[in-house]
This record gives C-alpha cells, sequence and structure tokens, in this order.
C-alpha cells in the first residue's frame, strides 16, 4: 500500500505557501501572547508557584459549590476546587495556596476528613502534593535552563553537521513550537506544570527530528542537483520526505492520542502538549524551518557561491 | 558484516535482553511479593502508593545553637573563675564578651583555652569577640545533616515500612520515600518534630510582663480542644533562661496510663549520668515548679516535691494515646540537631498507583497495537520486521531499566509509549527509502542497500538531536520528570539499535541470501 506517491522529480510548492504560513504562525503565535498578556501571565502549577493539591474521591458526585461554601465557613476562602478527570470518577482536586498552614501540616488529611466526612463517609485522599516556595522558583530555574541547554546543544549541532543557517531555521522553528504550545496551554486555561515543560522538551525534540530529516535530504539533494534553483530543490527535499514525515507524525500521534484518551487524568495535560506539539512540530519544519533556511541563505550567501533564485 | 556475526550479536543481546528482563516479568506476576525479587525495574512511588518527601535541615540554626550554649558555657565559667565581665552576647556567627572597665581575661590559658579550638579571638578594648572559624561550622553542619540522617531513620523504622529509603541530597536536604506508606499524618507527626527536651525552672513570682529579660524568658502551653482540633488558648510561663537538663540522656521511654484519670503519659528513664543530674537539680529546687519543654512549648510544669533520685520523669499533658506513642518514639530516637521544613512532599494512595499502572499499561498495549498493526498493513513483510525489531525494542528497555534497578514512573511509562511511536521513525526511514530506490533501479538487492545506507546517517542526526532534549530534561533532578528522561534516553538508543541492527538482518537474512531476488514486500 503507498500514498503520496510521485514521480521522480515531481514536488508540491511547499515554498509557494511561504507568507500563507507566515501569516498563519504569526497568528498562533498572537493569539497566544495575547491570551498570556489578558491572563496576567501564566497559570502556574504548584511546581512553580507552590501549594498543595489534594485529590479526593467520592463515593457519590460531589456538589462543588457545596464544597467550597463548606470550605468558606471554614475560613478557608482561598482554596481552589475543580472537579478531577471524568464525572464518573467522582473525584475533586482541592488546591491549597501555599500560606495554607493546612498544607504541610500533620494533620492535613485528619483535618480534612473532620470537614468533610459527615456529609461524605466514604471519601478517599488518593493524592497529596505539596510544594515548597524555594522548591517552586528552583524548577523554574531549571526548567529556563532545560530548555536553554537543549536549545544551545542542538544549534551546536546542527551547526557543526549542517550550516548555521539551517542552525538558526531550526531553533526559530523550535521557539515557533513552544510559543504555540505554551500558548495553547493559556488560551485553554490550563495549568502549566513541570510535566508540560517535560512534554515541551519532548515536542522539541521529536519536531528537530523532523527538520532534520529534511535537512538532510536538502543537503542531499543540493549536491545532486546542481542544476536546479535552491528552491526548487528545497521543495523537491520536503515532498520526497512528506511520506516518511505524515506516517511518522501520524505513528506518533497514535500512541499519543492513546496517551491522551487512556493514560488517566494525571498525564492527561501532557498528552495534550505533545498532540498540540507533534502536529505543530510537523507543519513547523516543512513551513518554517524550511522557508527560513532559504530566506537566510538569500539574506547571507555562502561564501563562494552566487545567490541562487528562481 | 558477516550475516551469522551479525545473527550471532543479535542472538546474544536478545538472550541477555531476556535475561534481565525475566526477574521484572517475575516480580510483578500474581501472588509474587515484589520484594523477594533483585534487579527488577522498580516502581514508582506514583505507581505503587507512598510518600516523597523532600526536607531541609536548618544547618544554620545548629550553628547558633552550638554558639549559644558556648556563650552559656563561658558565662558560667567566668562566673565560677571570678571574673570581672560585663555580659557574654552572642551574634550571629560569633560571641562577644565584654569585660568591666579596665579588666582583663586571657581565653589562651586553662580553663578557657578549650574554646580556642573552635574559635578565633579578636580583642578590641573591652569586648572580645570569639568567630566560629569556618570549617568549624562546617562540620557542624555537615554533622547536622549527618544526626538528622540518623534520627529521621530510627522514627521511621517505627512506621514499620519494608523498604524505607533516606537518601542525603544536595548539601543539607534528605529526600525520605516510604513506599506503601498507609497513614500519612503519622508520618509527618513522627518526622516533623525536632523534639528537643528541656527542663527549666518556672519563677511563680514573675509576669509575662514583669521579668528579668536577661536571666529569664517566656515560653508557652497549648491548650488544644481535643473535638475540634482547634487551639483554645496559650498560657505563659516565666522560666529562667538557665536550662537545667536536656533529652539526651534520656535511656528509655514508654507510655503511661495514670490510673487516676485514665490519661496517657510518657515515662522517662534516664541513663545513669542523667539520673544523677536530675536528682541533683531535683533536690536543689524542692518546692518549685520545673516546666517540661518540648521543642520550646511547654508541655507540664509539676512541682517539685521531693529530690527523685530513682532516674525517672515523666511527661503529662492532654495527649491523646496515639500522641503520647509518637512522644515516645521521637524522645527515644533522640532529637534532631536542627529544626527541619518539609520543601516537597508527593504522597500517592495505592489504590490511585494501580490505576495509574493499568492506564499507563493500557496505553502502551493499545498504542503499541495500533502502530504494529498500521506499520504491517502498510509496509507489509517489511512491517512484521519492523514490528519484531518493536518488540525487541520493548524488552530491551524494560532490561536495561531492570538490569540498573531503575525505578518506573508514570511519566516513564509515558516515555516507553511516545519512544514505541518514534521508534519506528527509524524504520519507516528506511523503508521509505528503498521505496524510493525501487524507483529507480529494477535490482532490489541494491535498493536494499542504498536504503538502508543512506538513511543510516539521517537516523544518526536525528537521534542525537532528539537525544539532547532527553538530556536537558535530566537536568531536573526531581522523581517525575526524571524518570520520564531515562526511559525516552534508553528508548531512543535501544531503537536505534533495533532499526539499523535487527531490521537489517531480517532484510539480510530474507532477501539478501537468495542468489536471484526479484521482489521484495515492503
Amino acid at each position: 500500500m503507498q500514498f503520496l506517491n510521485f514521480k521522480e522529480g515531481q514536488f508540491i510548492d511547499f515554498l509557494g505557501y511561504k507568507r500563507f504560513a507566515a501569516v498563519f504562525s504569526g497568528l498562533l503565535i498572537l493569539a497566544g501572547v495575547v491570551s498570556i498578556v489578558a491572563h496576567n501571565g501564566l497559570k502556574y502549577g504548584i511546581d512553580f508557584r507552590g501549594g498543595t493539591n489534594v485529590q479526593i474521591q467520592f463515593s457519590t458526585a460531589p456538589n462543588l459549590d457545596q464544597l467550597r461554601q463548606f470550605f468558606a465557613e471554614r475560613g478557608m476562602k482561598n482554596v481552589v476546587l475543580q472537579t478531577f478527570g471524568d464525572a464518573a470518577d467522582k473525584e475533586i482536586l482541592l488546591g491549597l495556596p501555599i500560606d495554607s498552614p493546612l498544607g504541610t501540616g500533620e494533620n492535613l488529611t485528619s483535618e480534612l476528613r473532620n470537614i468533610l466526612l459527615p456529609q461524605h463517609p466514604k471519601l478517599e485522599i488518593r493524592r497529596i502534593e505539596t510544594i515548597g516556595p524555594k522548591v517552586g522558583d528552583e524548577l523554574k530555574i531549571s526548567a529556563v535552563q532545560a530548555i536553554l541547554i537543549a536549545l544551545g546543544l542542538v544549534l551546536l549541532y546542527i551547526t557543526i553537521r549542517f550550516q548555521w543557517r539551517q542552525g538558526v531555521s531550526a531553533i526559530v522553528a523550535l521557539v515557533h513550537d513552544v510559543l504555540v504550545v505554551v500558548g495553547m496551554f493559556s488560551i485553554l486555561d490550563k495549568e502549566f506544570s513541570l510535566t508540560v515543560v517535560a512534554a515541551l522538551l519532548t515536542v522539541v525534540g521529536y519536531s528537530l527530528n523532523d527538520t532534520i530529516v529534511v535537512f538532510d535530504r536538502i543537503r542531499e539533494n543540493l549536491g545532486k542537483y546542481r542544476k536546479k534553483s535552491f528552491e526548487e530543490t528545497i521543495n523537491l527535499s520536503i515532498t520526497e520526505t512528506l511520506s516518511r514525515t505524515l506516517i511518522t507524525s501520524g505513528t506518533t500521534l497514535l500512541v499519543v492520542l492513546a496517551l491522551f484518551l487512556l493514560g488517566g487524568e494525571i498525564i492527561h495535560d501532557f498528552a495534550f502538549a505533545l498532540l498540540v506539539g507533534v502536529l505543530i512540530g510537523t507543519y513547523s519544519s516543512i513551513y518554517v524551518a524550511s522557508p527560513l533556511a532559504v530566506l537566510l541563505t538569500k539574506l547571507a550567501p555562502p561564501a563562494g557561491t552566487a545567490p541562487a533564485t528562481s | 558484516m558477516n550475516i551469522k556475526l551479525k545473527g550471532g550479536i543479535i542472538l546474544v543481546v536478545l538472550i541477555a535482553a531476556l535475561y534481565y528482563a525475566f526477574p521484572t516479568y517475575k516480580a510483578y506476576q500474581p501472588g509474587v511479593d515484589p520484594q523477594t525479587v533483585e534487579n527488577k525495574v522498580n516502581l514508582g512511588l506514583d505507581l505503587q502508593g507512598g510518600m516523597y518527601l523532600d526536607i531541609e535541615i536548618k544547618v544554620e540554626e545548629a550553628v547558633t545553637e552550638i554558639i549559644r550554649r558556648t556563650a552559656v558555657e563561658l558565662e558560667d565559667l567566668l562566673i565560677d573563675e571570678q571574673v570581672d565581665f560585663v555580659e557574654v552576647r552572642q551574634t550571629a556567627g560569633s560571641l562577644i564578651v565584654e569585660m568591666e572597665e579596665g579588666k582583663k581575661v586571657n581565653l589562651e590559658v586553662a580553663p578557657y583555652d578549650r574554646f580556642l579550638v573552635q574559635f578565633e579571638q579578636i580583642t578590641e578594648g573591652a569586648l572580645t569577640f570569639l568567630n566560629l572559624k569556618e570549617e568549624e561550622a562546617n562540620r557542624i553542619r555537615e554533622s547536622a545533616v549527618s544526626q538528622a540522617l540518623e534520627v529521621l531513620r530510627n522514627r521511621i523504622d517505627s512506621l514499620g515500612i519494608s523498604e524505607p529509603s533516606l537518601q542525603k541530597q544536595g548539601s543539607n536536604n534528605i529526600i525520605i520515600q516510604l513506599p506503601g506508606l498507609k497513614d500519612r499524618d503519622r508520618a509527618i507527626e513522627l518526622i516533623g518534630p525536632q523534639a528537643v527536651l528541656q527542663f527549666q525552672i518556672v519563677n511563680s513570682n514573675a509576669t509575662p510582663n514583669t521579668y528579668n529579660r536577661l536571666t529569664e524568658v517566656v515560653k508557652y502551653q497549648e491548650v488544644w480542644d481535643k473535638t475540634t482540633n482547634k487551639l483554645i488558648s496559650k498560657r505563659p510561663f516565666v522560666l529562667e533562661k538557665k536550662i537545667l537538663m536536656t533529652g539526651e540522656f534520656i535511656r528509655d521511654a514508654r507510655v503511661r496510663i495514670d490510673s487516676r484519670d485514665n490519661s496517657p503519659y510518657v515515662a522517662l528513664s534516664f541513663d545513669s549520668i542523667g539520673a544523677d543530674l536530675f536528682a541533683k537539680i531535683t533536690r536543689r529546687n524542692i518546692g518549685r515548679n520545673m516546666a517540661i519543654v518540648l521543642d520550646d512549648k511547654v508541655q507540664s510544669a509539676p512541682v517539685i516535691r521531693e529530690a527523685i533520685t530513682g532516674g525517672e520523669a515523666s511527661i503529662s499533658g492532654q495527649f491523646t494515646v496515639e500522641e503520647a506513642d509518637t512522644l515516645k518514639i521521637v524522645l527515644r530516637s533522640g532529637s534532631l540537631p536542627a529544626p527541619i521544613e518539609i520543601r516537597e512532599e508527593r504522597t500517592v494512595g495505592a489504590s490511585l498507583g494501580e490505576d495509574s499502572v493499568e492506564q499507563g499499561l493500557n496505553s502502551l498495549m493499545i498504542g503499541s497495537a495500533l502502530v504494529l498493526v498500521f506499520m504491517i498493513f502498510y509496509y507489509r513483510l517489511a512491517g512484521v520486521f519492523a514490528a519484531i525489531a518493536l518488540i525487541f525494542n520493548v524488552i530491551l528497555i524494560i532490561a536495561i531499566l531492570g538490569a540498573f534497578g531503575a525505578t518506573l514512573t508514570l511519566p516513564g511509562m509515558a516515555g516507553i509509549v511516545l519512544t514505541i511511536g518514534m521508534a519506528v521513525d527509524a524504520n519507516v526511514l528506511i523503508f521509505q527509502r528503498i521505496r524510493e530506490e525501487l524507483k529507480r533501479t529494477e535490482n532490489p538487492r541494491a535498493a536494499i542497500q542504498e536504503g538502508f545506507g543512506k538513511a543510516f546517517r539521517t537516523i544518526l542526526d536525528a537521534n542525537i538531536t532528539t537525544l539532547f532534549a532527553a538530556l536537558a530534561l535530566l537536568q531536573f533532578g526531581t522523581g517525575p520528570i526524571k524518570g520520564f528522561a531515562v526511559t525516552l534516553s534508553i528508548g531512543i538508543i535501544a531503537s536505534m539499535f533495533t532499526a539499523i541492527v535487527v531490521t537489517r538482518f531480517f532484510f539480510d537474512f530474507v532477501y539478501l541470501r537468495k542468489t536471484k531476488l526479484h521482489k521484495i514486500s515492503i
């Protein structure tokens, strides 16, 4: 079985869509930035802002408004309550602020039981996570460091294996992907946690993988078709690697979808970040990294060669 | 490379992989206690349930405490020696001795010279500064952490967890992992308190508004409502600053029940030095109240009716039996050299862990099945090769994790699932290349060889860059992310091996051995 079966030398004019792609990417990123500004920054999870999360399972569907009132009556106004996972799980996630004495207290579970048991005799405290303020700051620093280290290593490697033009194009594509995913989290009002950073770095690795495969083919074809224009060679290279790009994206999306649908609530956001990231990463290697490599080659042609134009 | 040699290498790797993966398979069969099996993949706390704590030892407070004790000791010595001094003060990192006008004391001779082991002296007029030497301060910090480790280990032993783990991290953190922990509150109760026990005399004539700030201090007794668990009031006590005795002489502690009102109390027995000291203290203070202070809170302040020579004391308060039991354990284990702070807690209930394992396995199975079906459907026989290579890949990952006794977390499982999606990429690159070559040439043999050759470089470039991202993730020391980075890295390396070596072997074995090759299934 085959699809996208091209004859040798036949290609799709991907670069012809570069203006459309630039507008599309620009709008995606702009939407994210506007959302982040409108929300006064990202909605950090407790990993980064500190605090306590308690996952509680009830025997009957919990009434959030009633519970909220319940906590408020006991002087706990700053708690955040939300349902967790499917309604059928009857679970809630209770968020306590970082300065809540209950959070790190030895009585956390017994107090919650005291408060809730009269109305919910069969509750189960399934998970408690407390992150102190120092740890939150440390994790923020590590997150930024990790992303910078990853991008730095990538730039170095591609510059050595290819050219700095490709290196820069690849990095721009990666930053593009990261911005889109982060923006998506803000638009959907999802929490930005440590696992989302892990997903982002995975997306960086994945998107890069795609970009490298295309660049590899460009390098090979530049040597092979010396008479063709630079742009034509790039279009041809993208076309030649298109089946592979789509198949790998497809298989990766299959497993990510499995994680998203079956992996459980705890890694739901992680899987969601991967889902968006794999899609956008595939798009960016074709429509962001390659046109940019063309642009950079035009602006700063390699020494000793005439600028290739069509 | 010779096909027999290649086959041999693969066979050796396969046998080794099965050998190292087997303990993990065995450990998680129903009816088997995983702890009896060595060299298996351990389940992280998020999968088996339990508690993870990152605690910080406030080592600077241990340093301050040493300086404080030295100040008291030096002051006592100066009084005993009848030296004319104004006072001994304490600042951060140093002591200051202020002498009376025109008087001097030579600290370089006995009995003062012992203070100069830990301190450096600088004299400026009537003031003598004793600064704690930096190497001494470091030694105090280090020993505070190792002592804390010891004390916490003793306390945790009483929880009856089968495989607790305590590890020093960084310079003053301790990571505590308690797999299978059921009672979270009790663990925090046991780990949290510093458990510094002090005996101080009460000055019943002074009030919190009228007391001598130089020689006395106010400490409070907390009164809790047992039913609502709320603090009702704090009763102040004016205590003499001098600490007559601490908990370091405790030989044993037991919970007893007072026969008069059935309330529990903790009975202490001191070792012989402690018993003598306690007898001396009580003899001197007959008729006065002695406060028993735990972590700066007054527990009780009974009247001393007679000298207590038996080396026994008791702490009564408004304890519940559980509280008395906790107090007994922390007193037996000794006090922490400095207070601690819980920086991070992650506690997962066993049932949630089970759910997570199930969900992780489900997504792994279904994700892999979908990918395998697609590969076989799309690439026919070559797809079957890829499928076998993929299964080999998963066994390899488990074997490598097992061989290192690594821990698998839920994000780690996600890493394996993701690896499966991405592992086929190497195969896809090869197969697409072979298909392209087949369009160009009539010779399938050349197409296979060219396809593998040309794809190899791309595979290498693409995987190395992904590995960079995984390495950047290892930057996070913290559990969940690390687990993901580890399985992703191992998965990438394993998938390169299986695609380049194993899939290639199948092509060699099935096609390239033939003398006449007309058609391949791809």
